[in-house]
């Protein structure tokens, strides 16, 4: 029987304000333990939290980002329930009236375009952060991440496959990134997600049974999981049994999900709309304003860059995954206007020391854009050869040098003129015989092998289009 | 009697309470006559009136992204009933 994967993602994304959504503690991560938090975010009695604008401003972005319904009178709810993480006993979330639904990015996968759909988003604030004692049956919580502002992204079960799940994940990554409202951080945690999936016979339209997965920190892990989870649920049906709906950790050292214990209670929120907080309400002009602020986005930088510059949509892609990548491309194209080998040169010698999961990381790049475009620039100019330039490059991810003083003080421009070649060509002429023979009797493969001995008496600095013409010439004449 | 002992018990374990049958008859004795003062809103006719959720009439009190100072880490462990110095302690929750 064949079967169709149904998956939804929930995400939260921290957002990046200084302070907390209710008070004024920071919101730093790393913080000694119990040190960023107030009466306020530790739920003590008698307090009035206010709601930080900032956060608004942020989800608003959001929502204008990805193509939703903005909803303009906003209410908390608060959804009730208890555990050591939670100081007040209940979260602050939105619950019938969330800040914006109905929304879609578009991605793609293998060259297929496909429109995902957004069921809502939302403001809230998250959980404190709970260490287990490995020896004592005691845990330690630490209130400095409660009541950090999030915002939760849910999409409709419009993703059918693993790969189009860390695709995404991705987009949304990228548009936060874009934004500058996320750091997106998927260790720490400011970047996280939750994925249902389910199967269902080919052609059938009732959803199968769903499981949840969580503690997938990185794209990876969660393509991953939810490919190991797509066989588990495969094989469960196809021996006739029955999928149980439960809640599953990712383990990422093995490679399985297991049943998460402990919290598996029943669940009921009693949400409520939370008398300490009055409604927001984003009058027309509000609206209008967040719009407006919108910075260029993936999806349109992706266009211009296929259309102004003349990338191929690969390379567009590629360039504008990551905020970071597409400006560092544009700050090193302003001195090396050639777009195409431009692309060429960050995806083959630079993305692979990035590991290709993190295109932002080329921002902490030793090697500034002026530098690249400036090694660049030197083998346009037939300074040195290409060859040569991977060498430099590696040099200039090492030390950060610029590549005109490597170049000079290793003594590695290109020999380009003919006065320098000549004698060197005559000497290898001489001393191979038998690759004379050969190539006079037509067998022009040799030269591959001239090309080679003079590189080698050169440091590879010789101009291989000229030692080409030389033993050309010189094994012609003779 | 408006709540039933299965409610009540439900409710305690929401709220990770235990409670003895002796406690859950208590409590439904209890909760019985404020239960019944606040029905007495349900006798109102409130046909055309919107739900409002607050009692005065504001929106939008919000504050400015400023850090404001937090409290000290005695301070803020200073009420805690366990505690080791630099986290609240509590019963191991998982595993």
């Amino acid at each position: 029987m064949e079967f169709e994967t149904v998956i939804g993602l929930e995400v939260h994304a921290q957002l990046k304000t200084r302070t907390k959504i209710f008070c004024g503690c920071p919101t730093t991560f790393g913080a000694a333990p119990n040190t960023n938090v107030c009466p306020v975010c530790l739920g003590m009695p008698g307090v009035l939290p206010v709601l930080n604008r900032q956060v608004v401003e942020y989800a608003l972005k959001m929502a204008c980002a990805t193509n939703c319904e903005v909803n303009q009178f906003n209410e908390f709810a608060r959804k009730n329930y208890f555990y050591p993480d939670l100081p007040k006993g209940y979260q602050v979330s939105q619950f019938d009236l969330p800040i914006a639904e109905h929304g879609w990015v578009d991605i793609e996968v293998d060259g297929e375009a496909r429109r995902i759909g957004l069921t809502r988003i939302h403001m809230e604030e998250d959980a404190g952060k709970l260490i287990h004692s490995e020896r004592e049956p005691e845990s330690y919580v630490d209130l400095n991440r409660a009541a950090v502002p999030l915002i939760e992204i849910v999409s409709e079960p419009d993703i059918r496959t693993p790969a189009q799940a860390a695709a995404y994940l991705k987009k949304l990554h990228a548009i936060l990134r874009y934004l500058d409202i996320c750091d997106g951080n998927m260790q720490e945690g400011s970047f996280r997600c939750d994925a249902n999936i389910s199967l269902r016979p080919k052609g059938r339209e009732e959803l199968g049974t769903r499981t949840e997965l969580k503690n997938m920190n990185s794209f990876r892990n969660v393509q991953r999981a939810l490919e190991y989870e797509e066989r588990r649920q495969r094989d469960i049906l196809l021996e006739g049994g029955k999928v149980v709906q439960q809640t599953l950790l990712w383990d990422p050292d093995r490679n399985v999900t297991n049943p998460m214990r402990g919290k598996e209670e029943a669940h009921d929120y009693r949400y409520f709309p939370d008398p300490d907080l009055v409604p927001v309400i984003i009058d027309d002009e509000w609206l209008e304003r967040a719009r407006k602020s919108l910075p260029e986005l993936p999806d349109e930088r992706k266009a211009r860059f296929i259309n102004e510059l003349g990338l191929p949509e690969y390379d567009a892609g590629v360039m504008t995954s990551a905020r970071e990548l597409a400006d560092y491309f544009e700050a090193a194209l302003r001195d090396y206007p050639q777009a195409k080998k431009l692309s060429n040169w960050i995806m083959t010698e630079m993305m692979r020391e990035f590991k290709g999961e993190e295109a932002a990381a080329i921002a902490s790049c030793p090697v500034t854009p002026v530098n690249l475009a400036s090694l660049l620039g030197m083998i346009e100019a037939g300074k040195i050869s290409g060859k040569i330039a991977k060498t430099v490059m590696a040099e200039m991810m090492e030390s950060g040098r610029e590549a005109e003083v490597i170049v000079k003080e290793k003594n590695l421009i290109q020999m380009s003129d003919e006065g320098d070649l000549t004698a060197a060509v005559a000497e290898i002429i001489a001393a191979s015989p038998k690759q004379v023979e050969q190539f006079r009797a037509g067998k022009g493969k040799v030269m591959g092998f001239f090309v080679g001995q003079l590189m080698k008496k050169t440091r590879g600095r010789a101009n291989p289009q000229l030692a080409n013409k030389l033993f050309q010439q010189a094994l012609n004449e003779d | 009697m408006r709540i039933s002992h299965d409610e009540i018990r439900k409710t305690a374990a929401l709220a990770r309470l235990a409670m003895s049958d002796d406690e859950v008859s208590d409590m439904a004795g209890q909760l019985d006559p404020i239960l019944g003062y606040i029905a007495k809103l349900n006798e109102l006719d409130t046909t055309g009136v919107k739900p409002a959720n607050h009692a005065i009439d504001i929106h939008n009190a919000l504050r400015e992204d400023e850090v404001q100072p937090s409290l000290a880490q005695d301070e803020a462990l200073a009420n805690a009933p366990a505690q080791n110095g630099e986290a609240f302690v509590v019963p191991k929750v998982v595993g």
